[in-house]
């Protein structure tokens, strides 16, 4: 279709803001000023354009003058863009040809003291935008389905929480666990804090529900081999023993969890029986009393903290978070089962933040657990001695005093640590791992378990070391971030977005690399935008050597207007630009 | 139940935005009430956050106008919870608004009446370390854009009538009832931060140049009452020597509380980097007890502050601050626990209390008023501390944030989410139930 370019008649509305932009601005001046502008059809000034007196002057306006522009002239497009948006919808004019000129922000509160030169300011700013605006295209904003299914990856506490969540909404859910059985970390583990009920117990009745759930297909012993596709419309390849499984799903969950890292080489681990890791030393303490009897009756027993922890650099530059509190828990067992032995923990800051973990500290501290404090530059030393058993050496940081202590057991509390196979996953999900390598999320502060990439999200100890309790946080937050466009059944896609000339596009897979949204695809030899992926970020246009790439509503023309109007020199006529 | 199942989130902090925002976007009906006159809590009274050092304000201000403009959420700011009857499903909820005398669909908050009010009252979103008009806003992003008027503190000149050229001041307002029918409720109610001046040894209040780390974050803050430049209190001298004091009435039985704020070691040391930002030739010391750096990047974040950023961190419990009466510079004088000596820090200009967080008193009342539970300490108790982290003692009833225990923001986001989702899946259930039963 032949696309008819009307000629840009252009409606300028400026603020007083009250005293905020018109106690400062001379704002009638700026209109007149406005009135002799090119492509200007139309042009006043309001006390607050933002009032429903405002917003109707605006649709009269475009309606009385035929306008096919607007340009407000007023405070910031953060709180008032969708507003002056909106208004021009409801007069018929698509919302991408409105353009917002901050003449508060920008202008009359920085220059409060300047009258004269903040009315010229406001007057170059008006005028940028109205240069901008005639070289203005309209946008459409797509919608894209959403198959109300998702893909959980990870059968641990995390993938079952959000799985029974999810189908307990209607959705159905695809669990997906690499081992034979469901369960992940909980199964290594005797007892929780600070509950002190046994890990198998509250397994079994969340497996057992997960297994009964018409709306959960639990597919264990099966990999993830490849995702493709965007949110909505992500199409899952699992292997199972060997044979490929393809199902179509509207979000991925990740909850790949973690493992505990293994101090080979340090503190006599892997050289003495008698040196566990608090994993290890839970699988003992799940076999019973009996059976630990028949090991041995520990008399005296030292944990050492932040083994392999808290390092000078990445990866493992973290604290683990849960250690702490785990060697609490632990040291109070040991202290119940034998209570004439001596439990001694060897730490550096006691990580039992909060309520309820400060509380179990102190019963600890109550209870006999003996607590040494270490600092980074005395770590204690491990040495076998001819019996089995080993000294740890450890100097009391708070009392200046050595202790040599004599022990039948050492346990090392080590961190949480990212999977081997998690680059793998990264890959297949095009979703980053931060300098720690777990999993990282969209924002740290506000988006805590969304990546930035749309319809993938992420839970429990994929994304760091955290504890049962948290872990289960995550997974119900997860649950409500998928659920929102599944139960809505489609996402409405960005109009700005990136837009590749393929007669000039070489196929050097620069904007493939950048992408932060994985939005970039190369499909012979050239790069295609998945507009669903697209954020309309302008990494890639902007990085482009070949200048193949292109923003919707921010192309080099609209940008050039603006900065060539902004030093007076010739404003290009439009509209010459190819309609985007 | 109607056909969009509604929910009323109790408190328009970060977290009450984010359970309102799921909700919202998921096509439910929400109710976000506020007792203040906006939304916006603890987080934006925050300078900085960490360990990103993103302006608070200038990342939370996008979700509270999203609030504000999202069709399916209906600010109740200014609003008090008067009583809660029914169940899950079917809670009857009434709602007393107080009165703002101000039409809040015709003030555009241009601040012209605040301009002339002629009354001047310490600002409680300054930590009361700034003034504000008797007709006010308690900050410029405030959300709603509405100003309100102190009744309590204005003198009826009427001056605002006569300036606001919007026509939107108005005196005969009274209170409004307002009656609820909604599925569930999401309470987030935040935190609170313990008066240390029952510390006498520290002199909070009675030494000029202490203050504690929430008036801090305003002191600090471009838009806070010195517009962010950094001077000492008693007279705007520059300052040269910053001390921060750890554990202020936590983690004690003597005084205030025996939890872990679990936030304080963090936020100590990025105000201890925007007080480097803002001036590298001040020396800065962190007096702590334990390093508590246990979140994504922290320890990683306390590490470029000591190394890189030269922040000072002693480990000690302070005992005393004095003030010279002459110069009001301070004197903490402690014991360094790792050379078991006692220690004096002298001139230093500022001391930042890093206070208990604690639940709001008046979770009692809403406790009361709903029917459900609080700990010992006061935080909203949960039916399972590992499987049910958001369900509060009432079926319908989830709590988020720090009201449900001590928490920083991501944690509270999540939770948040987490209480909308639990919210979601119980009124799924109840109505396969029902279509079942049917």
């Amino acid at each position: 279709m032949a696309q008819q370019e009307e000629k840009p008649k252009v409606g300028v509305f400026i603020c007083h803001c009250g005293i905020n932009i018109g106690g400062v601005v001379n704002v009638p001046q700026v209109v007149k000023y406005a009135q002799t502008l090119p492509n200007v059809a139309y042009a006043e000034d309001n006390i607050y354009t933002c009032s429903a007196e405002g917003i109707d002057s605006i649709k009269a306006a475009i309606k009385e003058h035929s306008l096919n522009r607007v340009v407000v002239a007023s405070c910031t497009p953060r709180t008032h863009e969708p507003l002056f948006r909106g208004a021009c919808v409801d007069a018929g004019v698509n919302p991408y040809l409105f353009e917002l000129a901050n003449i508060r922000e920008h202008c009359s509160w920085v220059h409060m003291r300047e009258p004269e030169k903040a009315t010229e300011k406001a007057k170059d700013i008006v005028r940028m935008a109205i240069a901008r605006a005639s070289f203005l295209k309209p946008q459409e904003e797509a919608e894209l389905p959403v198959d109300p299914t998702a893909l959980i990856i990870g059968g641990g506490i995390s993938g079952i929480t959000s799985a029974l969540c999810l189908a307990n909404q209607g959705f159905k859910v695809y669990l997906v666990e690499r081992e034979p059985e469901l369960g992940g970390m909980l199964r290594k583990i005797y007892k929780l804090y600070p509950t002190d009920e046994e890990a198998s117990k509250i397994l079994d009745a969340s497996i057992n529900a997960v297994m009964s759930h018409k709306n959960i297909n639990a597919l264990t012993s099966t990999e993830i081999k490849n995702v493709e596709g965007y949110i909505g419309n992500f199409e899952v390849t699992a292997l199972k023993n060997g044979e490929e499984n393809k199902f179509k799903v509207g979000t991925v969950i990740v909850a790949t969890g973690a493992v505990e890292f293994k101090p080979v080489g340090v503190y006599g681990y892997d050289k003495y029986d008698r040196v566990l890791t608090q994993v290890e030393l839970e699988k003992v303490l799940q076999s019973g009393k009996s059976a630990m009897d028949r090991f041995f009756k520990p008399q005296k027993v030292a944990m050492i903290q932040c083994v392999g922890a808290r390092e000078e650099k990445p990866p493992r530059a973290y604290c683990s978070r849960i250690c702490c509190m785990v060697a609490v828990k632990n040291a109070m067992l040991i202290k119940e089962w034998y209570p004439e032995s001596e439990v001694y923990i060897i730490y550096q800051d006691m990580q039992t933040y909060g309520k309820d973990y400060e509380e179990h500290h102190r019963k600890a501290r109550e209870a006999g657990i003996k607590f040494i404090n270490y600092t980074k530059e005395n770590p204690p030393e491990v040495m076998p001695l001819p019996d089995k058993r080993l000294r740890v050496n450890a100097y009391h940081a708070l009392l200046g005093e050595k202790r040599e202590l004599d022990c039948d057991l050492v346990v090392l509390s080590t961190p949480l640590v990212q999977h081997e196979s998690a680059k793998e996953l990264s890959k297949i999900l095009k979703v980053p791992l931060g300098q720690d390598e777990f999993f990282l999320e969209a924002h740290v502060k506000l988006r805590p378990v969304d990546f930035a990439t749309d319809g993938i999200y992420v839970c429990g100890t994929a994304h760091g070391p955290k504890d049962i309790g948290e872990s289960v946080s995550q997974a119900y937050a997860v649950s409500s971030r998928a659920a929102s466009p599944m139960a809505n059944r489609k996402v409405r896609a960005e109009a700005i977005t990136a837009v590749v000339d393929k007669d000039r596009c070489v196929g050097c897979r620069m904007c493939e690399k950048l992408c932060p949204f994985g939005a970039h695809r190369i499909e012979e030899g050239k790069s295609t935008v998945i507009e669903a992926l697209c954020k309309g970020c302008g990494v890639c246009a902007a990085a482009c050597l070949r200048r193949a790439i292109t923003m919707r509503h921010f192309t080099d023309d609209q940008i050039m207007a603006e900065v060539k109007t902004a030093f007076l020199t010739e404003v290009p006529k439009p509209p010459e630009a190819p309609a985007i | 139940m109607s056909e969009k199942p509604s929910v009323l989130v109790i408190g328009g902090g970060i977290a009450g935005i984010q359970a309102s925002l799921d909700l919202g976007g998921r096509g439910f009906q929400v109710y976000l009430l506020e007792e203040t006159p906006t939304i916006g809590g603890r987080m934006a009274q925050l300078d900085k956050t960490f360990p990103t050092m993103d302006c608070s304000i200038c990342i939370l201000a996008p979700k509270m106008m999203e609030c504000y403009r999202h069709p399916n959420i209906k600010l109740l700011t200014y609003c008090e919870l008067k009583e809660i009857k029914g169940s899950v499903g079917n809670f009857q909820v009434k709602i007393l608004q107080k009165p703002r005398y101000v039409n809040e669909t015709k003030c555009t908050g241009c601040g012209a009446c605040a301009e002339h009010c002629p009354i001047e009252v310490p600002n409680e979103f300054d930590m009361g370390l700034g003034m504000r008009k008797a007709i006010y806003m308690p900050m410029p992003q405030a959300v709603p854009r509405c100003m309100t008027v102190d009744k309590e503190n204005c003198i009826d000149c009427k001056l605002c009538i006569k300036m606001c050229r919007a026509g939107a001041v108005d005196f005969q307002q009274e209170p409004r009832d307002i009656d609820l029918n909604v599925s569930a409720i999401i309470i987030a109610t935040g935190f609170n931060q313990y008066d240390p001046s029952e510390i006498l040894e520290y002199g909070y209040k009675r030494h000029r140049n202490i203050l504690t780390a929430l008036e801090f974050e305003r002191w600090v803050c471009a838009s806070g009452p010195v517009g962010g430049h950094l001077v000492r209190p008693a007279d705007g001298g520059i300052p040269k020597k910053i001390a921060f004091i750890q554990c202020v009435g936590s983690r004690g039985l003597k005084f205030g509380t025996p939890f872990c704020s679990s936030v304080c070691c963090m936020y100590a040391t990025k105000e201890a980097l925007i007080i480097r930002e803002h001036a590298p030739e001040v020396q800065v010391y962190i007096f702590y007890n334990e390093l508590r750096a246990f979140g994504k990047g922290f320890q990683e974040f306390v590490n470029r502050a000591r190394d890189e950023w030269g922040v000072k961190y002693v480990r000690s419990r302070p005992g005393e601050i004095r003030e010279d009466p002459n110069t009001r510079s301070l004197t903490i004088w402690y014991d360094d626990t790792l050379t078991r000596e006692i220690k004096s820090l002298s001139d230093v200009d500022l001391v930042v209390l890093c206070p208990a967080l604690i639940p709001r008193e008046s979770n009692k009342k809403l406790a009361e008023i709903i029917g459900i539970e609080l700990d010992d300490c006061g935080f909203f108790k949960v039916t399972h501390p590992l499987l049910a982290p958001v369900d509060s003692t009432i079926q319908g009833i989830y709590v988020c944030g720090y009201c449900q225990s001590p928490k920083d923001i991501p944690d509270s986001v999540t939770q948040a989410s987490a209480a909308a989702a639990r919210a979601a899946e119980t009124l799924a259930l109840a109505q396969i139930q029902r279509v079942g039963g049917s």
